[in-house]
């Protein structure tokens, strides 16, 4: 192959940023084929791809990119699948800039492959025509299920999907228990359509229906199920996937004023219940015409995005800290900038105030400036003494985190969790201290990426084969 | 492990107004204690929303909810039949009710609260403990669940706004009174709507004694997720769903819970009257 290093990373099409806050499409449009193939042939092959390392799946990336560019879809594909098994999310939501692209040797120069896009433009090609069993399955081959391998996942997310496609295609026979009426968890109620397209969901989902993997939504783990039960039901192992739980609030007065709620609420109202599509559907969600959002992470983005299309006029970050220093993916942020979204650095809330019809008024922020890098180099905000604003807002959205869930946490016992709350494992094997039981994902790290719990899915998953089949495969 | 939840038993308590529902449910029959509540989705377009568990049979696999005809959803729950099957049905969810042997328990309720207050009532009946009600409504033909709980309590009082049963009054006068008689009482529960909620917990603070209510919060998910239904506890935030439904009456704040609770008047409003006109046309159709 030409190493072509001069050659420009090709553009991401994307929807016109004041058409694209009218409407919940996505805004990324993907790659044609004249654009993969382009952006596939910048790949140097290197002998020692650090891109790989850079990823928590180990996705063989030169592998899949030469194969674009002879060409080759399909060998683009298995390649993909044969380590993740979802790609069409993963090329949309991964943060390839710290992962993958982070460590392609063209970063140097500033302009790494677009490995994210590639992976897009594959599994988008593909997916539909992946009802064939060779397709879904990343073996190659399809694995007749075996009923008495049995293995129960708690939670429909990501690391719960990833370890049932892993368990599904070596022919264990897996059944979901999601707590909502929907499966697939953050990928259904929390990313937005215009991010991440329901379609594309629904169709990770039916790929693994297609494996015998059923789901059983309206259980609650803990509740409705505990784990105790899934052993006596005949479950031979247990995945707890249950994601990232309870959101955090600010703790500062006025904080339970109408008008004042955590991302997590009004993004669920909004994807999971469609309360853009209200009165049509049920579900309604606080008008903002003011809105501000709490917060630097990819939820914030999505949030503060998501206010723009429900018809706000202004939408404001409030973060304490820089540009620098925010934690979102780097395209969520550019996209956020260009639709309007303004950032209000630097600041930190003190309290709401309610009008006297009780309603959501203000916010008090503090503004703060960077002080001095401490000993482990990281420096923090300090507040400048007397230096306050009072923002207008009537809808406040706070996205400053989680903490762990106690629902399943609490109704487990034997189930050790470490000083923070969370389920403590085993980091090789996923193994939590109840035997048989593995965890991965959120409920384990904290709040991370859709590809982190993948990857403890799959570790799971493959500890769950080896430890029921007596080998991997 | 799908599940078919389909009504065995529908009977309009109130027509028009209140409806029971048995539900054939065994996967939460089986689990649901007193004080917890499921989250219900009636349409493929539709909302979900809490409603307390007021009896469950897990012999015969069911739970019996009790809703008031309030809003878009539960004006569609109640145009299902017997043999219909409610599209989502999810729990048992919440904290159950804590039950402790020892004492006298006055169960307070008002309208589809004693509903739900009649399995928090069965509950202390069973352990041995003796159970008071005091149960209110408006007028003698709106009061509810007489029969169903006169079997798990060992005295009954009955109050009406126009005196048509029982005591001319509130619910809170026959509360004062029982306390101020017999010292032997524990703890009060009460359940029903907020402002008697608080009332009752005015009423039982001056005499010490403990006293428990069910919150009635806005939820989503119902899991933990959102926080739609939190609530000041003590000055704490609180999540009704995963830290309640059931609360110290002397340290929430009843206001503030209101407050929340009218945050999507208006919208349900208009998801009321927009229903309403389709059904209207239906009919006419």
């Amino acid at each position: 192959m030409k190493k072509k290093t001069n050659a420009q990373r090709v553009p991401m099409p994307c929807r016109d940023p004041k058409e694209r806050t009218q409407n919940f499409l996505e805004v990324a449009l993907g790659y044609d084929a004249a654009q993969a193939t382009a952006e596939a042939s910048r790949c140097l092959q290197c002998k020692r791809p650090h891109c790989v390392l850079g990823c928590p799946v180990e996705v063989d990336i030169p592998a899949f990119i030469a194969a674009i560019a002879d060409g080759d879809l399909q060998a683009a594909y298995r390649i993909i699948k044969s380590t993740n098994s979802l790609p069409a999310v993963c090329g949309r939501v991964c943060p390839q800039e710290n992962q993958c692209e982070g460590r392609c040797i063209l970063k140097a120069k500033g302009q790494p492959v677009a490995i994210g896009r590639l992976e897009r433009f594959v599994a988008d090609m593909m997916l539909d025509g992946k009802n064939a069993c060779g397709w879904i399955s990343d073996t190659g081959s399809c694995k007749l299920i075996n009923p008495e391998l049995a293995v129960a996942c708690i939670g429909s997310g990501p690391a719960s999907l990833t370890a049932a496609g892993y368990l599904a295609a070596r022919g264990f026979k897996v059944t979901v228990f999601e707590a909502l009426h929907e499966p697939g968890g953050v990928l259904t109620y929390g990313i937005p359509e215009f991010r991440l397209p329901k379609a594309i969901v629904h169709k990770e989902v039916e790929s693994l229906q297609a494996l015998s993997v059923d789901f059983a939504v309206n259980w609650v783990g803990g509740k409705t199920v505990t784990v105790e039960d899934l052993f006596n039901k005949g479950f031979k192992a247990v995945f707890i996937g249950v994601g990232a739980g309870l959101p955090h609030f600010l703790g500062i007065p006025g904080e339970n004023i109408a008008g004042v709620l955590s991302a997590n609420e009004y993004l669920t109202r909004i994807n999971l219940g469609r309360a853009f599509d209200f009165p049509n559907h049920d579900t309604p969600v606080c008008p903002g015409k003011n809105v501000a959002v709490f917060g630097g992470g990819n939820v914030a983005m999505d949030a503060a995005r998501t206010a723009l299309r429900m018809g706000a006029q202004s939408v404001r970050i409030v973060y304490r800290r820089t540009m620098q220093e925010l934690p979102a993916r780097r395209e969520e942020v550019e996209h956020a900038l260009e639709e309007g979204v303004t950032m209000e650095l630097l600041s930190a809330p003190l309290a709401f105030t309610a009008d006297s019809t009780g309603k959501l008024r203000s916010v008090r922020l503090q503004r703060m400036r960077m002080g001095e890098p401490d000993a482990s180099g990281r420096s923090r905000p300090i507040p400048i003494e007397g230096a306050y604003t009072d923002l207008m807002t009537d809808l406040a959205i706070i996205a400053v985190g989680t903490r762990p869930n106690p629902v399943l946490l609490g109704n487990t016992p034997g189930l050790t969790l470490d000083d923070n709350g969370y389920i403590k494992i085993d980091e090789k094997t996923g193994e939590t201290s109840i035997p048989g039981v593995y965890a991965g994902g959120d409920i384990v790290a904290g709040a991370a990426t859709v590809i982190e719990a993948m990857g403890a899915g799959r570790r799971a998953a493959r500890s769950i084969a080896l430890k029921l089949l007596g080998k991997t495969t | 492990m799908q599940t078919q939840s389909a009504i065995v038993k529908k009977k309009e308590l109130i027509p028009g107004q209140t409806t029971l529902l048995e539900i054939h449910a065994p996967h939460i029959a089986a689990k649901a204690q007193p004080g917890n509540f499921i989250i219900v989705r009636v349409s493929e377009t539709g909302e979900r929303i809490p409603l307390t568990i007021a009896d469950a049979d897990k012999a015969r696999g069911t739970i019996t909810i009790v809703f008031l005809v309030l809003g878009k959803t539960t004006a569609l729950l109640n145009t299902l039949k017997e043999g219909d099957s409610i599209l989502d049905l999810c729990g048992p969810l919440g904290k159950p009710t804590c039950i402790e042997p020892g004492g006298t328990v006055i169960c307070v309720g008002g309208g589809t609260g004693i509903a739900a207050m009649h399995h928090i009532a069965k509950g202390h009946w069973r352990v041995g403990n003796k159970v008071a009600a005091i149960i209110g409504a408006r007028t003698k033909n709106l009061l509810l669940f007489y029969d169903e709980l006169s079997q798990f309590v060992h005295e009954m009082f009955v109050s009406t706004n126009d005196g048509s049963f029982g005591h001319k009054g509130l619910v809170t006068e026959l509360l004062r009174n029982k306390l101020e008689t017999d010292p032997t009482v524990s703890e009060v529960v009460a359940v029903g709507p907020v402002p008697m909620m608080k009332a009752v917990s005015l009423v039982t603070k001056p005499f010490g004694v403990k006293t428990t209510v069910s919150l009635n919060s806005i939820m989503i998910d119902g899991i933990g997720m959102c926080g739609a239904c939190r609530v000041t506890v003590n000055g704490e935030t609180r999540f009704t769903c995963v830290d309640g439904p059931e609360f110290d009456g002397h340290a929430v704040d009843f206001d503030e819970l209101n407050a929340r609770l009218a945050t999507f008047k208006p919208m349900e409003k208009e998801s009321m009257e927009s229903y309403c006109k389709c059904a209207h046309h239906e009919k006419k159709d």
